[in-house]
């Protein structure tokens, strides 16, 4: 209580001094990327990996686990480049439906009480075979618009600063700060608390597994427009990447602690931890490796400051 | 008759039962031809799947949040570090599978301390090694692809009278894996944890030494079908493992083990890797496409534990 | 304000739990502006009856009235707060993940739109500097990082407090348990403030003291049923122990015997509770000490550490452990009756390195048949028996094993009476043959049973009473704190 750095103060700036560490590192290593281009090149593919992190967190808020997002942001990413190309009416048609069956997931994991881990291990399935029956070969095209939106050129900021900056407000806002979305971490929190307050628990799962599946749409229709074509395979490492995002920007597993920001941090670093390898001049091999020792590193420290907490 | 309807409430009888239909309707679509060779390759491909879900059976059943991610890393670390110093060289054989198994238990005994003593899900744990041992398996490997030893390869193709020798020794590791799992105090123990940790812990039962068995035991079987696997297919590739990952997790679904731990049978891994495979292979007969094949497998996996969860309460 | 009109009627409730009826038929009323004082022993019903009032459970047979109106069989947790029915339980209902502000807006759905936060800060903030002035809360701490006794503050101010949603009846289950004296005053002092604007309030509390100076009338509860019910001037401490207490029966003579042990024997289990002030637990071979006191003051965490042979304790030998919380702490829900009672001794079935499962199965038959469990076959399901009988298949789990020191945490909840008599005489049979018992009861009828009682009171242990010393009086005046 004295007014030295408490410990969840100190938890809470992990994410961002981890991000801030990294980036000096960056800019040390390589002073080129410390301009508009270089911010930009650096942080483009963050956008995707960002939104499919905050899907997750939607998922992780309620105590589930969602191991098929990497396959659902494919399928989108592939109806994206051919249908809502092609399409249009169709292929909205088709996201909003994928939305829907989101909601519907959740309903069958609260109904039935089904463990999330399997289920979505199945819907991983499902989501490749459909991406695979959309778009057999790697192909298509970006929608005109979403490509104009994500090589947006705007002055003195690069895109994907802003753009991470409005996605982490934007759910902030949302999930933290609104009156409806202190309910929905309620849920995460005390579940019988909220079914007792007279809020419907299958209401909220069906929520929460819906905004999952709108910020994996997202996160597909951002990936064309980086990439401008898609295939089935392109996005199947985001299943791992979105969970370790979540847990590096100071998530937890259970108990509703999220936090938007964070997660959209977490994201961020796992995405430049491989640049930050290859300017150090380290093997490019060891990108993913990276990505796995900087998730430990910062459990680990998780760990000491919860002693410390303890010790209080 | 008391035979038969012991038989009916068998959890393994299922994915059995559905191997054989789906290998039936193949054959029937074939009008039996090839139906042999199908069953043959069944058996030598659903013995991989059965080696590396043995060990995942085990995880699973010590309860909810257990599940090891980092399978299919360990299986390409082991398989390239192993074919790499083999290097082709029969002699080297024996030294590559030590290799092999000595790696998996290194991973296991990492995954393990991370979960103690980090305190973190088993989930997080393995996905955030997995990470670490695929990299070095990028590293290790240098995008080469080192052919096996001759004699290695020969041996996981061999057969004896259409039966493929590797599915024979697969068949020996799944009845040991039975017998540990029914006739031994760790199996014992491993049910009870899944059931009821500290209920476990109270009836005197040794939870963490077996945690700590488990994980070790689970990498250990993943080294061991790398290095297999990679003889197997003329050598490693990075991204051998890749569809281990979920394949092993539903091959002890659907072989009647319950995913929320406690309960678990080991002849179910073997229908299970079967029908996975004879699935696959029918629906290419049929000639449907990737798409539709991966669409129903996944359909299949939710169908079973929406079914299973139906036939009994957990409270 | 009329007093006439009951805001509460509960007639003839009656709920059982399987076999064990925990409540036998209670018909009490609440009048509004009225603070209503509720006793009782553990298991007399107490918390069972306010589950009912505040709709977390269905009464079986009985009838309520909140308001005049018969709401009977509608009750449920959102149907009592609609009709202004709130309840403060012993373990905590708030979010631990929210701010207190947040956790406020849960239980107040009308707080909702732009501002929202502002409204529940001022909601909460008010009522706790109403309640608790001077408590040193920010409404937008985190529920998790406040101490449970802040918790606790939040939770009662929570409670009390009004949006549009009135707070009619409040009811206080143990609400001083985890507060400190200070703030325990300026809460009973609340009530009385509370119950003067004309609301009503049930107080339920172990501290007679409380009790008898916050309470308009008292109701004695003792099991399952009211027993006395009356103005609170007619009460002192001593009646109030005296009407909780049940009847004794006959009891044997066993104390010289049980001074012999205690002079004799070695120690073969030393342990101390983990509290400041506090006197050593010590059990001699041979001996049944038993652990008293209310529930939940440290005995089942000085059990656990003695199984685990953890630092601070002296235990001599394997130590088997009878769980009383069968769900969480003992069955095996997926195993067989004989799985469930081998589990505690497979070394003895190991031939070689492989278990000998017919072994392992006489081994469990022969145990049902020495303690009776009522079941035609072993091999069915545990989850087959009654409570009773699983109960039964536990104590085969221990004293089968090979352990000579059995720890049992309360193990007889919701046992029959019938089947308590006949693991009575086997526990004794046992420690003539030199085993050592810690027995943690809540019943009194138990105690009779153990040569040594501890009484525990907050985490530590604050009697060590002899057997021929030992009376029910004695036991539950140590287990009431003096000082309140």
């Amino acid at each position: 209580m004295s007014g030295r750095l408490s410990p969840r103060l100190l938890r809470s700036l992990l994410p961002p001094l981890s991000l801030a560490a990294l980036l000096i590192a960056i800019f040390w290593l390589q002073p080129r990327t410390m301009s508009y281009f270089g911010l930009n090149l650096l942080l483009n593919l963050a956008i995707p990996i960002a939104l499919a992190t905050i899907a997750q967190m939607f998922i992780l808020c309620v105590n589930e686990l969602d191991l098929s997002i990497g396959g659902f942001v494919s399928l989108v990413a592939c109806i994206t480049a051919t249908w809502l190309h092609d399409t249009p009416l169709l292929g909205i048609a088709a996201l909003a439906g994928l939305i829907a069956a989101y909601a519907a997931l959740g309903a069958l994991i609260h109904l039935r009480n089904l463990p999330s881990i399997v289920v979505t291990l199945g819907m991983s399935f499902v989501w490749l075979g459909l991406a695979v029956l959309v778009l057999p070969t790697p192909g298509g095209n970006a929608p005109e618009y979403i490509r104009t939106l994500m090589t947006l050129k705007p002055a003195y900021i690069p895109f994907p600063i802003i753009a991470s900056v409005v996605i982490a407000l934007v759910v902030h806002v949302g999930l933290m700060r609104s009156a409806h979305g202190t309910v929905l971490r309620g849920a995460g929190g005390n579940p019988r608390s909220l079914e007792c307050a007279g809020w419907s628990l299958l209401k909220i799962k069906m929520g929460m597994f819906a905004l999952a599946g709108f910020f994996g749409v997202l996160s597909g229709m951002a990936l064309v427009g980086l990439t401008t074509s898609a295939d089935a395979n392109i996005a199947l490492r985001y299943t791992l990447l979105s969970i370790a995002g979540v847990i590096l920007g100071g998530g937890e597993f259970v108990g509703g602690r999220v936090s938007p920001i964070g997660a959209v941090i977490g994201a961020i670093t796992l995405a430049l931890a491989g640049s930050f390898l290859s300017f150090l001049r380290l093997n490019p091999d060891w990108q993913i490796g990276a990505q796995g020792a900087i998730l430990i590193i910062v459990l680990a420290l998780r760990v000491l400051i919860g002693r410390a907490e303890a010790r209080k | 008759m008391t035979g038969v309807a012991t038989l009916i409430r068998q959890p393994w009888l299922w994915a059995w039962v559905g191997a054989l239909v789906v290998w039936l309707a193949t054959a029937v679509f074939t009008g039996g031809k090839g139906s042999g060779e199908v069953l043959s390759a069944a058996m030598t491909f659903g013995a991989f799947f059965v080696i590396v879900a043995l060990g995942q059976m085990f995880v699973i059943t010590l309860g909810p949040g257990n599940v090891d991610l980092s399978i299919p890393a360990c299986m390409t670390l082991a398989g390239t570090v192993a074919m790499k110093s083999m290097d082709g060289a029969s002699a080297m054989i024996p030294v590559g599978l030590l290799l092999a198994l000595v790696i998996g238990a290194g991973v296991g005994t990492l995954n393990y301390s991370l979960i103690r003593l980090l305190r973190i899900p088993p989930i997080i744990a393995t996905l955030s090694s997995s990470f670490i041992f695929q990299s070095a398996a990028i590293w290790w490997n240098r995008g080469l692809r080192v052919k096996p030893p001759e004699a290695l390869a020969d041996f996981t193709t061999a057969k004896i009278a259409g039966v493929p020798v590797i599915a024979l020794f697969v068949v020996v590791l799944a009845i040991l894996g039975h017998v540990l799992l029914t006739r031994t105090i760790y199996g014992r123990g491993v049910v009870a944890i899944g059931q009821n940790m500290r209920a476990a812990h109270l009836a005197g039962v040794k939870v963490e030494r077996i945690r700590a068995a488990t994980y070790i035991m689970c990498a250990t079987l993943a080294g061991l079908c790398g290095y297999l696997l990679a003889a197997f297919s003329g050598g490693a590739a990075l991204n051998m493992g890749e569809e281990y990952l979920l394949s092993s997790i539903a091959v002890v679904v659907i072989g009647g083990t319950s995913v929320a731990g406690g309960f678990a049978n080991v002849p179910g891994l073997w229908g299970a890797s079967l029908f996975l495979f004879l699935l696959v292979t029918m629906l290419n007969t049929f000639g449907a496409g990737a798409g539709v094949r991966l669409v129903l497998t996944g359909l299949i996996i939710i169908g079973v534990i929406v079914a299973a969860s139906g036939g009994k309460a957990r409270t | 304000m009329n007093e006439t009109v009951p805001i509460v009627l509960l007639d003839g409730v009656e709920k059982s739990f399987g076999a064990v009826r925990a409540l036998t038929g209670v018909t009490l009323e609440l009048r509004a502006g009225e603070c209503l004082g509720l006793v009782g022993h553990n298991g007399a019903g107490k918390s069972t009856l306010m589950n009912v009032l505040s709709g977390n459970l269905a009464a079986d047979t009985g009838r309520i009235e909140v308001a005049g109106a018969d709401i009977t069989g509608r009750l449920t947790p959102q149907n009592a707060a609609a009709h202004g029915v709130r309840c403060v339980y012993q373990e905590l209902s708030l979010c631990p993940n929210l701010t207190v502000a947040e956790n406020a807006r849960i239980l107040h759905p009308s707080i909702a739109g732009i501002g929202w936060r502002g409204a529940a800060r001022r909601l909460i903030g008010e009522k706790l500097d109403e309640v608790f002035p001077g408590h040193g809360i920010s409404t937008d701490d985190i529920v998790g990082d406040l101490s449970i006794a802040r918790r606790q503050m939040v939770e009662i101010a929570r409670a009390f407090a009004v949006t549009t949603a009135e707070a009619r009846v409040v009811i206080l289950d143990e609400p001083t348990s985890s507060l400190d004296a200070v703030a325990a005053k300026k809460l009973l002092d609340h009530v009385r403030h509370y119950v003067k604007t004309g609301g009503t309030c049930v107080l339920i509390s172990h501290l007679l003291g409380e009790i008898l100076g916050t309470s308009d009338r008292i109701a004695v509860m003792r099991d399952g049923g009211v027993v006395a019910l009356d103005r609170a001037s007619a009460f002192d401490r001593n009646s109030l122990v005296k009407a909780m207490g049940s009847v004794a029966d006959a009891e044997q003579d066993r104390s010289a015997e049980s001074v012999a042990i205690r002079d004799t024997a070695p120690v073969v289990v030393q342990a101390m509770p983990k509290t400041v002030e506090t006197i050593a637990l010590a059990a001699h071979k041979g001996e049944v000490v038993g652990l008293a006191g209310l529930s939940g003051q440290g005995q089942t965490e000085l059990l656990v550490r003695v199984f685990d042979h953890a630092s601070g304790t002296k235990v001599a030998g394997e130590v088997a452990l009878v769980a009383g919380d069968r769900q969480t702490d003992g069955i095996f829900p997926l195993w067989s009756i004989a799985e469930n009672i081998a589990i505690g001794s497979l070394r003895q079935f190991l031939k070689g390195i492989f278990l000998d499962h017919a072994a392992a199965r006489r081994f469990a038959d022969g145990w049902r048949g020495r303690i009776g469990i009522r079941t035609p076959d072993i091999d069915q399901p545990i989850l087959s028996l009654s409570g009773g009988n699983q109960q039964k298949a536990l104590f085969a789990r221990a004293l089968g094993s090979t352990a000579k020191i059995i720890v049992m945490d309360d193990p007889m909840r919701g046992v029959d009476i019938g089947t308590k008599q006949e693991v009575y005489g086997m526990i004794r049979e046992e420690a003539a043959k030199g085993r050592t018992f810690l027995w943690y009861t809540t019943e009194m009828d138990e105690l009779r049973n153990c040569d040594h009682v501890y009484v525990f009171r907050e985490g530590a242990i604050v009697a060590d009473l002899r057997r021929r010393d030992m009376t029910e009086e004695r036991v539950l005046h140590a287990s009431f704190r003096s000082d309140a």
